[in-house]
């Protein structure tokens, strides 16, 4: 029997950027890729749901702070609360954070500069339905591109999350000042993850790296499981 | 009534920003020893009276206009 091809919604916000490659990266990986637009009350019969990079709403007042009010984060956060799978993708990581589905919040670069360069990241968790295809310890290099990077916490927090094994990737070089290195981190049901880094503009060696189809096929994965787990 | 909300980032939390501006102030041969950098935001707001408009901003600010994790914030009330 085929097996059936995963749905995988991307929401578009205005000022959404890497939706479109996001969209691409996933159905090159076999997803049936479906595009939510951002005033959508309810969300199409999805297996997870993406949230892409970019500058939704122009970064105004803070990354992220606006998006949270949209209909569409509204539903996403109904689909996470119900164990539905969510990834957040540099914006949709601010995003995720401002909406309080994941912990911390995103602030600017310690250098005060745009870091678009590929960065080295080290696998902290490859148990979660985002990194299944990763080993720990295992280093990738994926592509950054952001002003507002730095993730932070208080200490309290930090403390918590690392004895609770939250964060799932960390830096292996500087790249923007984020406390421990957290460039991915996941809720503690481990069903919303975000990331600063972008796995959806690192599916091919001819970008200069494959690495990040391990993460986005790690999901269409864990998505296909769960299409088939409904049949 | 008029309303005037000021965010700033909280004691502790790095400001490159500010850093930056502290840095650019020296440059023009001022001596800084700190310079942090804030939000101003003025509301004009619905409100019965100013104890009204002070509760319903301090609301907006719980929920949207400042992040609690890293910035704090101040109400002014105008009249």
């Amino acid at each position: 029997m085929a097996s059936p091809q995963p749905r995988v919604g991307v929401v578009t916000y205005p000022g959404s950027q890497d939706d479109r490659d996001a969209l691409w990266a996933l159905g090159a990986l076999d997803a049936e890729a479906v595009p939510v637009w951002h005033e959508e009350r309810e969300l199409p019969d999805l297996d997870a749901v993406v949230l892409p990079g970019g500058f939704s709403y122009g970064d105004y007042l803070r990354c992220g702070a606006i998006a949270r009010f949209s209909p569409a984060t509204a539903a996403v956060a109904e689909f996470a609360e119900a164990g539905g799978l969510v990834l957040g993708i540099c914006n949709g990581f601010q995003i995720l954070c401002e909406a309080g589905l994941l912990p911390g919040v995103l602030l600017r670069n310690d250098t005060l500069r745009f870091v678009c360069r590929d960065v080295p990241l080290i696998v902290e968790r490859a148990d979660l339905p985002f990194t299944s295809r990763c080993t720990v310890g295992e280093r990738l290099v994926i592509p950054v591109k952001h002003g507002d990077g730095r993730w932070f916490a208080p200490a309290e927090l930090v403390q918590e999350l690392e004895a609770n094994r939250q964060v799932v990737l960390r830096y292996g070089e500087a790249c923007n000042g984020s406390v421990a290195d957290v460039a991915g981190i996941c809720n503690e049901r481990g069903n919303v993850m975000g990331l600063m880094p972008h796995p959806e503009h690192a599916v091919d060696p001819l970008l200069g790296s494959a690495d990040g189809a391990l993460i986005l096929a790690s999901l269409v994965e864990a998505a296909r499981e769960r299409a088939l787990a409904l049949l | 009534m008029k309303a005037t909300v000021l965010v700033r980032p909280k004691h502790g939390i790095l400001d490159p920003q500010g850093e930056a501006v502290e840095t650019a102030l020296e440059h023009l041969g001022f001596t800084v020893t700190e310079a942090r950098v804030g939000k101003v935001v003025d509301l004009e707001v619905d409100a019965a009276n100013a104890d009204d408009a002070r509760a319903k901003v301090k609301q907006m600010c719980e929920q949207l206009l400042a992040n609690p994790l890293i910035e704090s914030y101040e109400v002014e009330i105008h009249g």
